[in-house]
C-alpha cells in the first residue's frame, strides 16, 4: 500500500496527490510515468511522475478525473493509501543543451510537460513555455512554470486569460520569428494538440517530441496494448516510449486506438443488433 | 484393498479412469474448471494401474524429477498424507502442474502402461492429491534450522515460485519481486480460469508464504530497482522474469481496434478480469473472433473469445494439426467446445471498418514444406490461395521476444543474440551469484520447464552459498 501525503484540487476535477513510495521516487528520472490502481477491484492506470523527492521519498501526480479508475484514486484523501503505485516506467527524457527549447502543454498535459520542462532548464535550456486550457481554471502550474521559463505564455479557448485560441497560436509566431525559433519543441497534451504542433515544426524540422499517453495494461512490454506507429513501425509507448518524434507519430491512429472502449456497449451488443438474425455459419 | 494385494495382471486389467468434466455446450459458456477432478476410490484405482516397474522412465520424463513410482503407490494404498508429502518435497506448484502439465509428452509419454493401452493417468492423479492436500493438511510451515543467506527471486512466475519454495525449505531468507499487482506471473495473467483457477495460484503462492517466503509485488527489477542494487543486499539472485514482449504478424491492419496480442487479451480477461460483469476493465468481443498460432496460449485465447460471446471462435494455424505445440486436452476440449480449427493457413492482412475496427481477415492458404530448424516441416505459401473471412477480433498468439527491461540496466549479464539471458549447467549467469532460468533463458517454453529451471538453479544456488556458511 502507498500512503498518500497530500491531495489538493489544482483545476476543476484535477487533482495534485503526493504519494509515498520511496524505490520510485530514488529511481524516478523526469519524463517516467507510474502505473496506479486505487483498490483491489482497480484499473490500472498510467500516471506521468510530475515530480518526486528522493529525500522524502514521494512522488507527485497530477491526475484528472475522468473514469472510475482514476475518480477512486482522487477521492483518497491524506493518511489513505492506494493500492498500488508501480514504476518508474517507460524510458527518461534524453535531456540535452539544445538552447532555445519550447515546451507546450495543453490542459493536464501541462503536468507531463513539467518534469520535463525543468530537466531542460537545469540543463541549461532557454525555455520558452505555452500552457493552454479551456479556460483560466483549466491552466494549470502556471507559477511553477514561470519560475522555470524565460517566457510564460498562457492561452485559452474563451479568452478568459492569456490569449484567446490554442497554444499553436503562440507557437506559430516563435516559429515565424527567426530570432525567437527554437532548437527544439516538446509538446504534451490532447493528441490533436500533439498533432498540430508537429505539423507546425515540421516545415523548418524543428526537432519535436512528443510524450504519447496510448491505453495501456501491464505497463512494462509485456501486453503491447500501447503500441504506436513510429517512423513506420510498431512500438510500445511503456518501454520504447513514452516520448517519441513527433514528425513520425502516426496520430491519426493513436486517436482512433484511444477511443477504441469509448463506446457505452461492447462490439458484440452493437453487431448482435444490427444482425439480428445473424446465425453461427 | 491394499497396494502389494494386486497381481501385476490384475493391474494390466484395469482401464484408465475417465476425468469428469462440465458439459461441453454449458462450459463453452462460463469460465468455471473444465476438468472436475476425480473421486477418491478412482483415483486409488488408477494408482494401481502403475506397475511400479524398476527403470521408472516416468520420472526421467519430469522436468522436476517427482518421484512418481513412490507418489503413486502411496496413492495406490489410500495413504494420501504420505503421497501429498511426496508431492510437496518434490514439487512447488503440485495443484498447478497437476492441471497445467503437457503430460502426454513428459511423464504419461514415458509411462510402460502407455506402450500397449494408455499410460497411468499421472496428471489427474497429482491434481488429486494436491487439491486433497490443501482440504486436509496444515499448509506447510519454515524450517527450524536457518542459514543466514538471503536470497531474491526475480518474478513470481512457476520458475520463481519453484525456486522461491525449494530455497525457503533449505533455510533460505527468500523475498519474491513481482512487477504486476498480483503473484503468479503467467499462471495468474495468462492461463484462464478454466484451466487453471486462480484461487488455486492463491493457494500455491499462500503455502510458499507460510513457508517464510517474502512476495512484493509491484517492483520492476531493472525499472524501481537494478539487479546491482539487489547483490548489496542479498546474496544470490534468480531472474525468472518471463517472456517479454509479444510479437506481432507485421502484416497490414495490425493496430486496428479490435486486435489484441494474446498477452493483452488474456491479460484483460485473466490479471483483471474482463469477463466478470463487475471489472472496470473493458474487453472487445464480438461475433467472429480469429486466434492466429497454434500453442497453448493460442488455444487459451480462441477458448477465452468463445466463452466471452463469440459464436464462432476460429484457431487459424500455419502448419497442420501434427506440428501443433498446443497440449492434447486443450486442443480436444477446444473442439468439444465447438472451437473452430483451420489448418494451413496465415494471415496477410487485417481489413477494417471505416470506424477502423476489424472487420475480416485475409488468409492465404499453406503446404507444408522441408523440416526447419525447429525440426517442423516449413508451412510454404500457395500461390493465388487467397481468402476473406469475416471477423470482429483478431488476436495474435505468434509468441513473445525477450524481456528488455531488466537487462537493459544490467549490462554485465551476457545475452544470446535473441536477448535471452545465458546461464551455464548449473542456472548461473555471467554474473557470479546472480542466476537464471525459466523463458528469459528459454526464450518462450513451458510452465513445467520454467520450474525445472527454478529447481535446478535452487539448488544450485543453495552449493552456492554453502562455502561461506
Amino acid at each position: 500500500m502507498f500512503e498518500v501525503l497530500s491531495n489538493e484540487v489544482i483545476c476543476p476535477n484535477v487533482h495534485r496527490m503526493v504519494i509515498r513510495a520511496p524505490r520510485v521516487a530514488a529511481a524516478r528520472r523526469p519524463g517516467q510515468f507510474v502505473i496506479v490502481r486505487c483498490d483491489e477491484a482497480g484499473e490500472r492506470i498510467p500516471l506521468t511522475i510530475a515530480d518526486a523527492d528522493p529525500a522524502a521519498g514521494s512522488l507527485t501526480l497530477v491526475i484528472q478525473a475522468v473514469g472510475d479508475g482514476t475518480r477512486c484514486i482522487v477521492g483518497k484523501q491524506a493518511g489513505q493509501a492506494l493500492q498500488d503505485v508501480v514504476g518508474p516506467l517507460g524510458l527518461a527524457t534524453h535531456v540535452e543543451r539544445w538552447g532555445r527549447v519550447v515546451c507546450v502543454g495543453g490542459g493536464v498535459g501541462t503536468a507531463v510537460m513539467f518534469p520535463v520542462a525543468k530537466a531542460l532548464a537545469e540543463a541549461g535550456n532557454e525555455l520558452t513555455t505555452i500552457i493552454g486550457g479551456r479556460s483560466a481554471p483549466f491552466v494549470i502550474l502556471r507559477d511553477e512554470l514561470a519560475a522555470i521559463s524565460r517566457e510564460l505564455h498562457c492561452t485559452t479557448e474563451d479568452g478568459s486569460l492569456g490569449r484567446k485560441g490554442f497554444v499553436t497560436l503562440v507557437l506559430g509566431e516563435i516559429l515565424a520569428d527567426p530570432s525567437r525559433r527554437p532548437q527544439a519543441v516538446y509538446a504534451a497534451g490532447p493528441v490533436p494538440m500533439m498533432a498540430a504542433v508537429a505539423e507546425q515544426t515540421r516545415p523548418q524540422a524543428v526537432k519535436t517530441i512528443v510524450s504519447l499517453n496510448p491505453i495501456m495494461v501491464d505497463g512494462t512490454g509485456m501486453c503491447g496494448g500501447c503500441r504506436v506507429t513510429v517512423g513506420g513501425e510498431i512500438k510500445f509507448a511503456c518501454v520504447d516510449g513514452p516520448e517519441f518524434d513527433g514528425h513520425l507519430v502516426d496520430f491519426q491512429e493513436l486517436a482512433r486506438r484511444q477511443q477504441m472502449y469509448n463506446h457505452a456497449d461492447c462490439r458484440l451488443d452493437r453487431r448482435l443488433r444490427e444482425h439480428p438474425d445473424e446465425e453461427e455459419p | 484393498m491394499t497396494a502389494d494385494a494386486l497381481t501385476g495382471k490384475q493391474r494390466m486389467a484395469i482401464e484408465r479412469t475417465k476425468m469428469a468434466e462440465q458439459d461441453p455446450a454449458a462450459r463453452a459458456q462460463n469460465f468455471n474448471e473444465v476438468n472436475l477432478g476425480l473421486a477418491e476410490a478412482a483415483a486409488i484405482q488408477e494408482a494401481n494401474r502403475c506397475l511400479q516397474c524398476k527403470k521408472r522412465p516416468c520420472v526421467a520424463g519430469c522436468p522436476v524429477q517427482l518421484r512418481i513410482p513412490e507418489f503413486l503407490e502411496k496413492v495406490a494404498a489410500g495413504d494420501l498424507a504420505a503421497a501429498a508429502e511426496i508431492l510437496r518435497t518434490d514439487n512447488a506448484l503440485p495443484a498447478t502442474t497437476g492441471r497445467v502439465c503437457p503430460q502426454e509428452t513428459q511423464c504419461e509419454a514415458e509411462c510402460v502402461r502407455g506402450k500397449k493401452g494408455q499410460p497411468v493417468a499421472i496428471g489427474w492423479l497429482e491434481r488429486f492429491v494436491a487439491d486433497w492436500a490443501a482440504e486436509n493438511t496444515a499448509p506447510p510451515a519454515p524450517p527450524a534450522e536457518r542459514s543466514d543467506k538471503r536470497v531474491a527471486i526475480v518474478g513470481s512466475g512457476p520458475g520463481g515460485l519453484t525456486a522461491a519454495g525449494e530455497l525457503a525449505r533449505r533455510g533460505h531468507d527468500v523475498t519474491v519481486f513481482e512487477a504486476l499487482h498480483a503473484a503468479g506471473g503467467v499462471l495468474r495473467y495468462g492461463i484462464p480460469e478454466f484451466r487453471l483457477p486462480k484461487a488455486i495460484v492463491d493457494r500455491e503462492v499462500a503455502n510458499l508464504q507460510a513457508l517464510g517466503v517474502t512476495v512484493e509485488c509491484d517492483v520492476v527489477v531493472g525499472k524501481t530497482i537494478t539487479v546491482q542494487a539487489i547483490m548489496e543486499q542479498f546474496d544470490a539472485c534468480f531472474i525468472a522474469n518471463g517472456a517479454g514482449l509479444p510479437m506481432f504478424l507485421n502484416v497490414p491492419g495490425e493496430n486496428l481496434s479490435g486486435v489484441y496480442s494474446a498477452n493483452e487479451y488474456l491479460t484483460r480477461v485473466n490479471l483483471m478480469g474482463a469477463y466478470r460483469p463487475d471489472s472496470h476493465t473493458p474487453i472487445a468481443r464480438g461475433p467472429v473472433a480469429v486466434v492466429f498460432g497454434g500453442g497453448n496460449t493460442a488455444m487459451d485465447s480462441v477458448r477465452t473469445a468463445k466463452r466471452l460471446g463469440s459464436q464462432r471462435a476460429v484457431l487459424a494455424y500455419r502448419r497442420s494439426r501434427a506440428e501443433m505445440p498446443a497440449r492434447l486436452e486443450e486442443v480436444h476440449h477446444a473442439e468439444q467446445e465447438g472451437i473452430e480449427l483451420m489448418f494451413l493457413v496465415a494471415p496477410t492482412e487485417i481489413l477494417g471498418d471505416d470506424d477502423g475496427w476489424v472487420r475480416a481477415i485475409r488468409l492465404r492458404r499453406m503446404e507444408l514444406g522441408e523440416p526447419d530448424a525447429s525440426g517442423r516441416r516449413r508451412p510454404v505459401p500457395i500461390e493465388g490461395s487467397e481468402f476473406e473471412l469475416p471477423a470482429d477480433i483478431a488476436i495474435v498468439a505468434i509468441g513473445t521476444r525477450a524481456n528488455p527491461l531488466l537487462t537493459a540496466t544490467c549490462p554485465d549479464l551476457k545475452l544470446n543474440k535473441w536477448g535471452n539471458i545465458e546461464v551455464d549447467d548449473n542456472q548461473m549467469t555471467s554474473i557470479p551469484g546472480v542466476f537464471a532460468g525459466g523463458d528469459i533463458v528459454r526464450g518462450g517454453a513451458t510452465v513445467i520447464l520454467a520450474m525445472g529451471d527454478g529447481k535446478r538453479a535452487a539448488a544450485a544456488i543453495d552449493a552456492y552459498l554453502k562455502p561461506t556458511k
